[in-house]
């Protein structure tokens, strides 16, 4: 059962100077209570495709149902069942976080005295309770995210949509946003989110899409992704560049692969399924050998990886639109760096 | 099909019903509006500056120029003003609803509003109504300072209420100029700058600060129709204060039947207008 599907949708941004064509011909399903990871660089499409997808926007072509609803034509319908938090959070910054979650409750169309009582159960798991009273300009970011989210959840929505959780968030945060996803997820919600992580769509979703754009490029689970990435690697700095040779020999014993050398940088790669364990083995070798490091770790596959090996270039910004013809209401993206 | 839950046939079925719809519509309203409310004492610089800034008319007008603009016919200039500056005060309801629209379409909460199954009218209504009782408390403290400045009305209590009853629903009608405007432009910058460049003109170039004898020949018959002045001069009649209107013609002698028709005319035009380009934001 598709809880949500997409067919050939097409969005044209019209300014008197430009046109951008943000969505492409893009389809998508995603079945009932799973998450669907939409993941891509700045620019791609994926907070055109979730407000087409939670009724936003009107699509210029191609087709879409939510819930068996579809997105044009009952759009009121469809907005009963879902929940939206968008890019940036959509909280009124002169009400206090409770009034905030009791107004959308009433907006929500929930019965009489419900609004109060899912508000004070939001506050309380997303740990607001404090701050509950308090106006939420005096809100940290990711306490405005938190409230954000839970305005998207005083419905008990079936279905919802996540437009970049974390971005902005510090590493605890994150977490923190995570453990709440993955609690809706056992629930039975139905998640679309978006993402420019790959760990994060790893940590979160059954399936990934991978936007670049405007188009679906990619489609599978994280594990058919990475395998096709070639999933984690060993990367390993030597102090002396006269080890290189022996390291490099070393390594490729430990890992599952021919390791690769950069020598200016004295730096070896290895991939190496397996992830901290494999690394403590190559730890004790290297060790035995004498052999003095720098530096080592683990390295998983980002996005940029992900790009290098499905489309031969790395993700590059998509924003076609330059500085002055963009609208100031096209809400600005986010300028954080791609996870390291 | 098991997209249809409790919740979605309950909505439904009163979506279906005209008395349904019309209930959320209230309902929804009443939401938005006591949100808008709720706001103004949390960012009290936006109504003390518009006060101020009324203020400031009053003394520039009333202490400063009042004593060089004759009326002809005589009668105290700062019962005359008074009228004219509650007039001027509530045509800038357009401004504070402009702003307040952008504001919240750039923070986002028009896009949650957009994204709840609540009434589609209700973001609007909720916005002018709600601008229609802030406008209504700032009248209140404009015709206390116009009391200690020498305004009084000279007529009765009726009068008064009716006066009062027209500023509002004038304020209404420029909320909803003020919705099509808000929706219309980028940022509350321009919103503002909108507010002041096209409503300044009008207000001075009506009856506001100076009978519309002293204007030429030529500016007369645009200033005595100005939806401003004819506002003006319906108070003047009706509290007793001096309304030394020129010559013959509609404005002199229909102030408050004009007042009405224009209330009906912007109604006409900008209701329409502003609920269009609600709608087209999904484009
Ligand atoms: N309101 C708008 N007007 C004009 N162009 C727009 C508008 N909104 C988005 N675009 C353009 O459409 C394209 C897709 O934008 P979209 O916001 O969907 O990307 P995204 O994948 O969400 O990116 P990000 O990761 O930066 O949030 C971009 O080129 C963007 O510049
Ligand atoms: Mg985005």
């Amino acid at each position: 059962m598709d809880a949500i599907t997409a067919e050939g949708l097409v969005k044209i941004y019209k300014s008197r100077k430009s046109e951008v064509r943000a969505l492409d011909g893009l389809d998508l399903t995603v079945e009932e209570g799973t998450v669907l990871g939409l993941l891509g660089p700045n620019g791609a499409g994926k907070t055109t495709t979730v407000r087409i997808l939670a009724t936003l926007l009107r699509p210029d072509a191609g087709r879409a149902t939510v819930a068996g609803f579809d997105v044009v034509r009952q759009a009121q319908e469809l907005r009963s069942v879902i929940g939206l938090s968008g890019q940036s959070a959509a909280v009124d910054e002169n009400l206090t976080g409770r009034e905030n979650l009791v107004m959308f409750g009433r907006l929500y169309q929930l019965p009489r005295g419900e609004p109060r009582r899912r508000a004070d159960e939001l506050l309380e798991q997303f740990g607001l309770g404090d701050a509950a009273d308090r106006l939420v300009k005096t809100y940290s970011g990711g306490m405005r995210r938190r409230l954000d989210l839970g305005s998207a959840l005083i419905g008990r929505p079936r279905l919802l949509f996540l437009d970049e959780p974390t971005t902005g968030l510090d590493p605890r945060s994150r977490l923190g946003m995570w453990e709440v996803i993955r609690d809706l997820v056992r629930e039975g919600t139905t998640l679309l989110l978006t993402t420019q992580y790959l760990e994060e769509a790893d940590e979160l979703a059954n399936t990934i899409a991978v936007v670049d754009a405007g188009k679906i490029i990619a489609r599978g689970t994280a594990d058919q992704l990475k395998s096709q990435v070639g999933g984690e690697r060993i990367e390993v700095v030597v102090h002396d560049r006269a080890d290189l040779a022996r390291a490099a020999e070393t390594l490729s014993r430990a890992g599952d692969g021919a390791s690769t050398t950069e020598e200016h940088m004295r730096r070896i790669t290895v991939p190496a399924v397996g992830g901290a364990q494999r690394l403590m083995q190559v730890l004790r070798d290297l060790d035995d050998e004498g052999i003095r490091i720098d530096d080592i770790g683990l390295r998983r596959p980002t996005l940029d990886d992900v790009f290098l090996a499905i489309t031969g270039h790395a993700a590059q910004a998509n924003d076609a639109s330059t500085a002055d013809d963009t609208p100031a209401r096209t809400r600005a993206g986010s300028e954080e760096e791609r996870a390291a | 099909m098991t997209a249809i839950d409790a919740t979605v046939s309950r909505d439904s079925a009163r979506g279906g019903s005209p008395a349904g719809g019309v209930r959320q519509a209230l309902s929804d309203g009443l939401v938005v509006m006591t949100r808008n409310l709720k706001r103004v004492p949390r960012i009290p610089e936006l109504a003390i500056f518009a006060i101020l800034q009324s203020i400031m008319f009053v003394l520039l007008f009333a202490f400063v120029f009042g004593g060089a603009i004759p009326l002809p016919g005589g009668g105290s200039y700062r019962e005359y003003l008074m009228p004219g500056i509650f007039a001027q005060t509530i045509g800038f309801a357009a401004a504070t609803t402009a702003i307040g629209m952008t504001d919240d379409i750039n923070k986002g909460i028009i896009d949650r509003f957009r994204s709840l199954p609540m009434a589609r009218s209700a973001v609007l209504t909720g916005r002018t109504f709600a601008d229609v009782v802030y406008n209504g408390g700032i009248l209140i403290v404009l015709m206390l300072t116009g009391l200690v400045v020498g305004w009084t009305v000279n007529t009765g209590i009726v009068e008064l209420l009716a006066g009062v009853g027209l500023l509002l629903l004038f304020a209404f009608a420029m909320s909803w100029i003020g919705v099509w405007i808000g929706l219309s432009v980028p940022t509350v910058e321009v919103a503002q700058q909108i507010g002041f460049t096209v409503l300044f003109p009008i207000t001075f170039l009506s009856n506001v600060f100076v009978p519309t004898q002293t204007l030429p020949e030529l500016l007369r018959p645009i200033a005595e129709w100005n939806p401003i002045s004819v506002l003006t001069a319906s108070l003047r009649e009706l509290w007793g204060n001096p309304n030394p209107f020129a010559g013959q013609g509609l404005p002199a002698e229909q102030p408050i039947l004009l007042t009405l028709i224009w209330v009906a005319i912007i109604l006409a035009v900008f209701a329409p207008l502003g609920v269009r380009r609600y709608r087209s934001m999904s484009r």
